[in-house]
């Protein structure tokens, strides 16, 4: 387990070796609408861009400062050459913060390939479908220019078959957290989901399969304590994470962009490539910026809460986060009427460990308290 | 700079109508249940016409009645608190939480009940806001709701298949209408309202525009009372015959050199839409004889105009006027798609490089001398590429102010800071107060 971990944190480092070895090209991207099979299958490497939880101050100048933490600590470390490795970005239409971190990102970094992709935030139309795979279609092309080579079917279903198996292998382990003692904690789910983002999905799937195979192997007597599920914005605030399950609980699922959200569903496959994955991102369980005007989120949160008998939950959010503002209200209230208490936390780009801790502390005695 | 001119100056004969309008508009949403008219409710960013076939309606704007709750802090103060005491944030869409509180305390700015709608009908433009905005409505109310959304297309690029896929959902909007309320949809009414719609756009754009001319016709005070008859009625015949006669007027005063502010001597515009309770700012630099000569955002808001790729700045031609016929169903969703998709808005929403091209652009063609920024913490999609735009106008020459507010949230707003900060941009641009 700790080799995710230690990718995720040296993972400038893991993608400039992977370009010295391969020869391939790496693009960044800013968020997991991003459909990574059509870069992948153009023999990129696809990373996400994170930020460094650094406080910073190269960005006023470029973003609001009311735009959320995440997405100026992004464009930060563009700004700062730490992702100086990059060849080019691409984008899929999410929120507008994002747009913003990518947008400046190429104003004032020149890199030889940027691409936004309009995915489509009605995914409830029937029209968005078909409109999403003319945008992948002018993705897969722009792609092809670049690398100055032709993306063939036998491409994409070979990176089709990677994604899903890295998607299919961290549910299996992520379902192995249903258990009375889970194998595996909500920290080193949220490494090997992290570790995903920066990686080679072939490489990925690898030290998947041997987690997989040793699973069984696993000594863990630890007791679970309240079991907890994490919901809300992007987060990848590991050190969080250590901390909740250092209290006596177990991060045993989660619904956010760096967990469920970006694995949780597979390329269904067809004949038409670029439709499959279309389909594919058109279902994922959505970020709230896309769950309009029914609420798609609300059935697969609860059912995550059963499946894996989550006791309490924290809502996360990054500040200024509009889409998930929209929503904690109505789900907080939710989670009331289930009896299902909750902690409501904002995040910034520097994470007040030690008032968090005070607060989950609170929320976890008064949990203990209701099992009893 | 430092030489003061005088001009002849009067009030708009315009303007009295243009307030009627405006106060008909709004009270036609109290009457329209008893009237038999349907009500329907979205983004001022909608087309207005879409609703046009089911036959009488009132569109109810959400932007505009957020902005008006905004003129008035005490109203406002309880409608936040309203939004807020449901855990709503205070950093969302300040107009947003000033319609959603109004709705929570049932109460209507300008009497009564808050209008319940029939139905929501929104053009979704903000990934900060309009579906979502509207999901929250429609789940209080249980009223449906319907939401077309704009795709974020690069700038100046058409490709067919955006403009089908904008389109298409325009088709299944007015399927869905027919079945949400049962009644047979008229093309020919959805034709005529579209003919006025773009009529009212193209009219409202040209007449920011005519500001070109100095001494300044309009001031930017005066504009801003009279473009929500754009937002509210624009797909009507009195928005049409109502921009005509101000575009003629204003025309008239250019050829009379009628000047808004009679001592014009510094002509500076903004990008986006001030604090709604401070206007009087820009009556107080008057004083220095400034007059504000535009805004981005409400000259393509509400507006249309084409900004084209070497930076001329032109009035939008209606879709009839580019020889694109109105005859059918499939013709007026189209060119609505169209009209939507070359909005400068939206396509400076796609692209801050764009937004700050277009504001440049802007600012050359009223031929400005500074611009003074409005980082609006009411409007997360407004402020997309500011601080780019900034420094793209610095590097074009213009002088700019920044001030920092929040245009429906009077809680958000310094008042006496962001005088003193422009007091002193000012200041620097070599202005001294007039004499009074």
């Amino acid at each position: 387990m700790d080799r995710f971990r230690e990718i995720f944190d040296k993972r400038h480092d893991y993608a400039r070796e992977w370009k010295a070895r391969t020869g391939g090209r790496v693009l960044g991207y800013f968020c997991t609408y991003l459909p990574e099979e059509l870069a992948y299958a153009a023999g990129a490497l696809p990373v996400r861009i994170f930020g460094s939880h650094q406080p910073q101050d190269v960005t006023d100048r470029h973003i609001y400062s009311m735009y959320c933490p995440y997405c100026r600590d992004c464009l930060a470390q563009g700004l700062l050459g730490k992702y100086d490795y990059l060849d080019g970005i691409a984008k899929a239409r999410s929120c507008i913060h994002m747009r913003n971190a990518f947008a400046s990102w190429e104003l004032n970094i020149p890199l030889s390939y940027s691409h936004f992709i309009s995915t489509p935030s009605n995914i409830q139309s029937s029209r968005a479908k078909p409109f999403l795979i003319k945008e992948l279609d002018r993705f897969k092309k722009s792609l092809e220019e670049w690398t100055a080579k032709e993306i063939s079917q036998e491409d994409m279903e070979r990176a089709i078959d990677i994604y899903n198996t890295n998607r299919c292998l961290t549910k299996q382990l992520y379902m192995l957290r249903q258990r009375t003692i889970p194998p595996i904690l909500g920290a080193e789910a949220m490494d090997i989901v992290l570790s995903s983002q920066v990686m080679d999905k072939a490489e990925h799937n690898v030290l998947l399969q041997e987690i997989w195979q040793n699973i069984d192997q696993r000594q863990n007597e630890r007791d679970p304590g309240i079991r907890l599920m994490l919901i809300g914005s992007e987060d990848d605030d590991t050190e969080f994470v250590r901390m909740v399950e250092s209290l006596g609980a177990t991060i045993v699922v989660d619904e956010h962009c760096t967990g469920t959200r970006y694995f949780w569903n597979e390329v269904i496959s067809e004949e038409d490539k670029l439709a499959a994955i279309a389909q594919r991102y058109i279902e994922r369980p959505p970020c709230p910026a896309k769950d309009f005007p029914e609420r798609r989120r609300w059935p697969y949160i609860f059912k995550l809460i059963d499946d894996y008998h989550v006791q309490g939950v924290i809502l996360i959010q990054q500040k200024f986060c509009d889409p998930h503002e929209f929503d904690i209200p109505p789900l907080i209230a939710l989670l009331k009427e289930r009896n299902i208490p909750s902690l409501f936390l904002e995040f910034d780009i520097t994470t007040p460990i030690g008032q968090f801790r005070t607060r989950v502390e609170a929320f976890l005695e008064m949990l203990a308290m209701e099992v009893i | 700079m430092g030489i003061q001119s005088k001009y002849k100056s009067k009030p708009l004969d315009c303007w009295q109508k243009g307030k009627e309008l405006r106060l008909n508009y709004y009270k036609s949403l109290i009457t329209a249940r008893e009237e038999g008219r349907l009500l329907v409710s979205g983004s001022g960013a909608s087309c207005l016409a879409l609703p046009a076939g089911l036959g009488d309606f009132v569109y109810f704007s959400g932007e505009p009645y957020g902005a008006s709750i905004g003129y008035d802090p005490a109203f406002s103060l309880e409608a936040m608190e309203a939004a807020e005491a449901r855990g709503y944030a205070r950093d969302m869409c300040g107009y947003m939480r000033n319609y959603w509180g109004s709705m929570f305390l049932d109460r209507y700015y300008f009497g009564g009940p808050f209008p319940k709608p029939d139905f929501f009908l929104t053009r979704h433009l903000c990934d900060a806001g309009h579906g979502k905005w509207y999901q929250v409505c429609k789940e209080y109310y249980d009223v449906p709701l319907f939401v077309y959304e704009q795709p974020v297309t690069p700038p100046g690029v058409r490709f067919e298949d955006v403009i089908e896929y904008l389109a298409s959902q325009l088709y299944d909007s007015i399927e869905w209408m027919e079945k949400i309320t049962g009644r047979k949809y008229d093309d020919e009414k959805l034709i005529e309202a579209s003919r006025n719609f773009f009529k009212s756009e193209a009219l409202w754009g040209e007449i920011c525009l005519l500001n070109q001319a100095i001494p300044a016709p309009l001031d930017l005070k005066s504009e801003l009372a009279l473009m929500p008859i754009a937002i509210g009625i624009r797909h009507q015949p009195e928005a049409v015959a109502f921009y005509e006669a101000l575009r003629d007027e204003v025309k008239d005063r250019i050829a009379n050199q009628i000047a808004a502010v009679g001592d014009e001597r510094c002509r500076l515009m903004t990008d986006l839409t001030p604090p709604w309770n401070f206007l009087k700012m820009f009556r107080y630099f008057e004083k220095y004889g400034v007059v504000f000569v535009g805004i981005w955002v409400y000259c393509i808001n509400s507006g249309q105009i084409e900004i084209r790729e070497d930076g001329v700045v032109l009035p939008a031609k209606t879709p009839e006027e580019r020889n694109m016929p109105l005859n059918n169903r499939a013709d007026a969703l189209r060119a609505i798609a169209l009209w939507h998709l070359e909005s400068p808005l939206s396509q400076a929403f796609s692209s801050p490089k764009r937004k700050a091209f277009d504001i440049i652009a802007l600012a050359k063609y009223w031929r400005c001398e500074g611009v003074v920024m409005h980082y609006n913490r009411g409007c997360p999609l407004c402020t997309l590429g500011s601080p780019e735009a900034k420094l793209e106008l610095q590097k074009a020459g213009f002088p700019v102010a920044i001030y920092e507010g929040n245009f429906a949230d009077f809680r958000e707003l310094d008042e006496s800071q962001v005088l003193d900060r422009l007091e002193t941009f000012i200041q620097s641009l070599g202005l001294s107060k007039l004499e009074d």
